[in-house]
């Protein structure tokens, strides 16, 4: 057993683990997080997507062990207390951009690593930024709108705030 | 699936990483970003008893400028080496290459270290090494040396790394004046691998070509040099139709693999017309 030390969403943790526990089980089965899912076996399809340190990873190629001191954001911590959506969060709301929604956590997360590094990305921009996700239902057009979406309402309300749309805790 | 159990050591220093490494035997696994092993480790295509994290190693990341060269830490990630000016400045087909690495999610974990030690094939990274002429730094219990990339790629996922050797750091002469570059990958959407890679480096004078350097990815066991393609290159005319005669030859010496993303037939000639691409873009014919 590794002792793993971590801030999730805001909360910290202490907790004793197999060197073997990946993220995503961590977050899941010890944390209760189970917004955040495994799509795949291959560390490609994005599902499982989360914010270390403000910057995306594939929480099921990453070890428990290794994010000691770090921080992660999962879709669970990005609302405001209460209940608030993000602003990411309220674009995929608003342009329908989720079928059955398994992808989604990913995506807004992803969405979120994208727009903190460039607030006004391109179409093409979109689509190479979430390159690492896949949605099987293949709704790609609203997913590209709503960053679109987001994107735009996250250089309006810094205008107005100096806040920004990603997520760089 | 779920990882087969093994012991997890993260050492504070390279000293200690050498010692518990090769405290740990055959058994023993470096891991660096993790990209390239978890998803083995996942598939359980390998067992090792024991990981040695080099994530607690602030030595070894980082660029610098060294005289005529950068040098780059082994476990500088894909996404530090793109945000690099140095690297845009020096050695700006390595910048070209890496963006096209995996998702940003695997850039923003996998290094360039993890990326030449694990010596796919099918990697672009490894190609670059060898077309810029790196040297590849190393050291384990018999101490520190120096590998020319020409010399480190041995073989399908192997590499000249003896056991208990840590990759430390990537030294990338700088092109002089007159050259410049170009990677051309060929891959499947969603699935950032090369079926094919080609990378370029053509230096220019008065209308001709001085020098060339072609580097190939997933041409077979290893990355490879294209040299009858930069022989032939070498001083001849600055031309479309000497550069498309040129990328023939291509194939000289190669064994392209045959798999589910192409035919040895199908590589064969992606080569070709990937080498005549890159050669004229990076000559700016
Ligand atoms: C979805 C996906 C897509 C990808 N697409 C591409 C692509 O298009 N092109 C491409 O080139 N790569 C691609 N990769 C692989 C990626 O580049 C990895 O980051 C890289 O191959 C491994 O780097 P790492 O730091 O993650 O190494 P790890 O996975 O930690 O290690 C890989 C191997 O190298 C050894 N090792 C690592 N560092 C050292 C060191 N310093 N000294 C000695 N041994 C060491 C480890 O023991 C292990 O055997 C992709 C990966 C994924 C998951
Ligand atoms: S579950 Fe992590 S990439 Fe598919
Ligand atoms: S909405 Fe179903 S996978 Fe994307």
């Amino acid at each position: 057993m590794t002792r793993v030390s971590v801030t999730v969403d805001g909360v910290s943790y202490q907790d004793e683990v197999e060197p073997r526990l990946l993220l995503v089980h961590y977050l899941r089965e010890r944390l209760g997080k189970v917004g955040t899912v495994v799509g795949c076996d291959t560390s490609n399809c994005g599902a499982c997507t989360v914010l270390l340190d403000g910057r995306s990873v594939k929480s099921c190629s990453v070890l428990a062990v290794q994010v000691t001191d770090r921080t992660i954001t999962t879709i669970e911590g990005l609302a405001a207390e209460d209940g608030t959506l993000h602003p990411v969060q309220q674009a995929f709301h608003d342009n329908h951009a989720l079928q059955c929604g398994f992808c989604t956590p990913g995506m807004v997360l992803a969405a979120c690593d994208l727009l903190s590094e460039n607030a006004d990305p391109s179409e093409d921009e979109i689509r190479e930024g979430i390159e690492g996700n896949l949605c099987r239902c293949t709704g790609y057009q609203n997913i590209v709108r709503a960053v679109q979406a987001a994107a735009s309402e996250g250089r309006a309300s810094s205008a107005s705030t100096g806040a920004t749309t990603g997520v760089t805790s | 699936m779920i990882p087969a159990s093994f012991e997890y050591e993260r050492p504070a220093n390279l000293d200690a990483a050498v010692r518990v490494l090769q405290d740990g035997g055959e058994d023993a696994k470096v891991l660096a970003g993790g990209q390239s092993l978890l998803p083995v480790l996942r598939l359980r295509l390998s067992y090792p008893e024991l990981l040695v994290d080099l994530g607690g190693l602030a030595e070894l990341r980082g660029i610098r400028e060294d005289g005529d060269a950068i040098v780059i830490g082994s476990m500088t990630t894909h996404d530090e080496v793109l945000k690099s000016e140095l690297v845009r400045q020096h050695a700006p087909l390595l910048a070209q290459a890496t963006a096209t690495v995996g998702d940003r999610q695997v850039r923003h974990l996998g290094t360039f270290g993890g990326s030449l030690s694990h010596a796919d094939p099918a990697g672009d990274l490894p190609t670059i090494a060898l077309t810029l002429d790196a040297q590849l730094h190393a050291t384990g219990p018999g101490g520190p040396r120096v590998i020319p990339a020409s010399e480190f790629f041995l073989d399908y996922l192997t590499t000249a790394l003896r056991p208990g050797e840590i990759l430390t750091a990537i030294r990338i002469p700088k092109l002089g004046a007159g050259w410049s570059t170009h990677y051309e990958k060929f891959d499947r959407v969603a699935q950032a691998w090369s079926i094919v890679g080609v990378a370029a480096a053509v230096r220019r004078s008065n209308g001709s070509i001085a020098e060339a350097r072609v580097g190939l990815t997933n041409m077979g066991t290893t990355p490879l040099r294209a040299s009858l393609v930069e022989d032939e290159l070498s001083g001849a005319a600055a031309s479309a139709a000497t550069v498309a005669s040129a990328s023939r030859s291509v194939t000289e010496g190669t064994h392209a693999p045959n798999d589910l993303a192409g035919h040895a037939d199908y590589r064969n000639h992606l080569a070709q017309v990937l080498t005549r691409r890159a050669v004229l873009a990076a000559a700016g014919i």
